[in-house]
């Protein structure tokens, strides 16, 4: 490592990788899946550093040892299996997975939607689907990734439910929700967590540089604030130099989370 | 048995208001030139179950499509289909939008002639509620996780009128290969069909086709086909590896008619709105 790679410090982008790293934390040997720059980015570095077991895959059908950097040169990636799309759902519905999906929409139980904005029948804007959001909540562990926090995003109710959230899987049956859980949410202005009694979200640390009012501006319903709320912390000068030479060498991060002005 | 046949053929066993099932995935091995033989028919009301790509986005501009039974509609490339985003933004066509995973569950429930097959995805989200009709069941057994009489839901068969897939090799009787690295759900919609149509890339001596990939690259079977088409470049402008990749430009340049009627009216004369699949890829060759 040179001192040039880590002379800047690290930008907000790289704070949310970091923070997406630090969500696969303890996931051991699980398929780790990623929809986004910074979780894309974040995946990589766990699996350099503290989770050398994470399962990745191309983002097509092969699982990798290390799947390529996000920008710059490939690399000889040495496939380790196939998984085609139809066994995605026979991996998933195992529960053996940790996806960070992205959210167009999320609600204070971490009900998320990126179907379409507007009624179902007539959207106002028609997104992605529901793609594979409900049964990934409801079979295994799921984060999400929001990478311009507002109010917009971050609202009272979501207009069409995708991703199922903890107060919805609360009535449902034990049996039903064995593999739900929906664990973290990570902004570019802050990381989130559900380790409330009713599982309602927690401002678990804010971004160094964003203030909790900052927070409470950019969110569109009451958050759990407990006491003094912590700084995400810092990637480590390792952490950024693997970030910056091996993952992103490009920056393409900075086009997903400018650094704020 | 050949079973060798063409597009106009297969399209001409399709009567408005058919349930068709579609092969490949989004932007990949979309059996392209049946699509645009639909659009130069007369057929409509059509329900149009697929893993969904530019298929969908042209099969609603055209106006054939009254309900899409669907997990998502993307170009890959491009995340966001906009002429499947124009018509359901214009409240054009039902949208019977369900988890990917479940409509797996459905192709394969109507392909074991079963009624339907228990899940828990769709639980909890709005799929329940976009579905009215969707129901629960009830299980006999004690669940793998202990829990007695869990609630399940049943994901209805979804029975296919005609199935439509895209192979990369195929012989006159019906056996096809595929060569990319995916074999998506496409032998599902053939077992979930009243009628089947292949088309390949080339058809070629059953002998052969072992030359061409492994023995487990062989996933369509005879008894899976009534119709073969041969259609070079048919997946066009979708990826078909390893014959070609996606017309990542072309792909471009439909897309962006989204956004300018003037330029939609232009790319259809131009493209679609031709005599035949033959003058479809005369015009590609030419731009």
């Amino acid at each position: 490592m040179s001192d040039a790679t880590v002379s800047e410090g690290p930008s907000r982008g790289e704070i949310c990788a970091t923070a997406c790293a630090d969500a696969f934390r303890g996931n051991g040997e699980i398929l780790a899946s990623c929809f986004g720059t910074a979780p894309a980015i974040g995946a990589r570095l766990a699996k350099m550093t503290f989770e050398p077991d994470l399962l990745m895959t191309d983002g097509v059908c092969t699982v990798v040892d290390m799947p390529n950097p996000v920008s710059g040169q490939g690399h000889e990636q040495v496939v380790e299996a196939w998984l085609p799309f139809r066994t995605v759902f026979d991996h998933l519905w195992n529960g053996n997975r940790h996806v960070i999906m992205a959210a167009s929409q999320i609600d204070r139980y971490g009900n998320q939607n990126f179907a379409c904005i507007g009624e179902h029948a007539k959207p106002k804007a028609q997104l992605l689907g529901m793609r594979g959001a409900p049964g990934n909540t409801i079979s295994h562990t799921t984060s999400y990734w929001v990478a311009n926090q507002s109010a917009k995003v971050f609202v009272p109710e979501v207009d069409v439910v995708s991703g199922v959230g903890h107060d919805r899987a609360a009535e449902l049956p034990d049996a039903t929700t064995q593999g739900h859980d929906v664990r973290f949410v990570i902004s570019n202005l802050a990381v989130y967590d559900f380790e409330t009694p009713d599982k309602r979200m927690r401002l678990k640390s804010t971004h160094p540089g964003v203030t909790v009012d900052q927070v409470v501006e950019n969110t569109g319903f009451e958050l759990v604030i407990e006491g003094d709320v912590p700084e995400t912390r810092l990637p480590t000068a390792d952490e950024l130099a693997l970030i910056r030479d091996k993952i992103d060498p490009k920056g393409v991060l900075g086009r997903e989370v400018p650094n704020p002005e | 048995m050949d079973k060798r046949t063409t597009e106009q053929e297969a399209v001409a066993e399709l009567r408005d208001g058919m349930t068709i099932g579609i092969g490949g995935w989004g932007s990949r091995r979309k059996p392209m030139s049946i699509v645009r033989e639909i659009l130069r028919s007369s057929v409509k009301d059509l329900t149009v179950v697929t893993y969904g790509g530019p298929d969908v986005g042209l099969l609603c501009n055209y106006g054939k499509v009254k309900k899409l039974i669907y997990g998502f509609v993307s170009l890959d490339s491009i995340p966001l289909e906009p002429h499947f985003r124009k018509a359901r933004q214009a409240g054009a066509i039902e949208a019977a939008e369900l988890d990917e995973g479940m409509l797996q569950w459905g192709l394969l429930a109507a392909g074991h002639k079963l009624p339907f097959l228990p899940t828990r995805s769709g639980l909890g989200s709005a799929v329940t509620d976009i579905n009215p009709d969707f129901k629960m069941v009830q299980s006999p057994y004690p669940g793998p996780g202990g829990a007695d009489g869990e609630e399940l839901l049943a994901m209805p068969a979804l029975e296919l009128d005609v199935a439509f897939i895209h192979m990369n090799r195929g012989d006159v009787r019906g056996n096809g290969q595929y060569l990319g690295p995916d074999p998506y759900f496409d032998d599902m919609y053939c077992r979930a069909a009243k009628k089947r149509f292949m088309s390949v890339e080339k058809i070629m001596d059953t002998a052969d086709m072992a030359n061409e990939g492994p023995l487990q690259s062989r996933i369509i079977n005879r008894t899976m086909v009534d119709g073969v088409i041969e259609a070079p470049n048919g997946a066009h402008f979708t990826e078909c590896p390893t014959d070609y990749g996606r017309d990542e430009a072309f792909q471009k340049e439909y897309a962006a008619t989204a956004k300018d009627p003037d330029a939609w009216e232009a790319f259809k004369a131009k493209y679609l709105d031709v005599e035949s699949e033959a003058a479809y890829q005369e015009a590609v060759r030419n731009r």
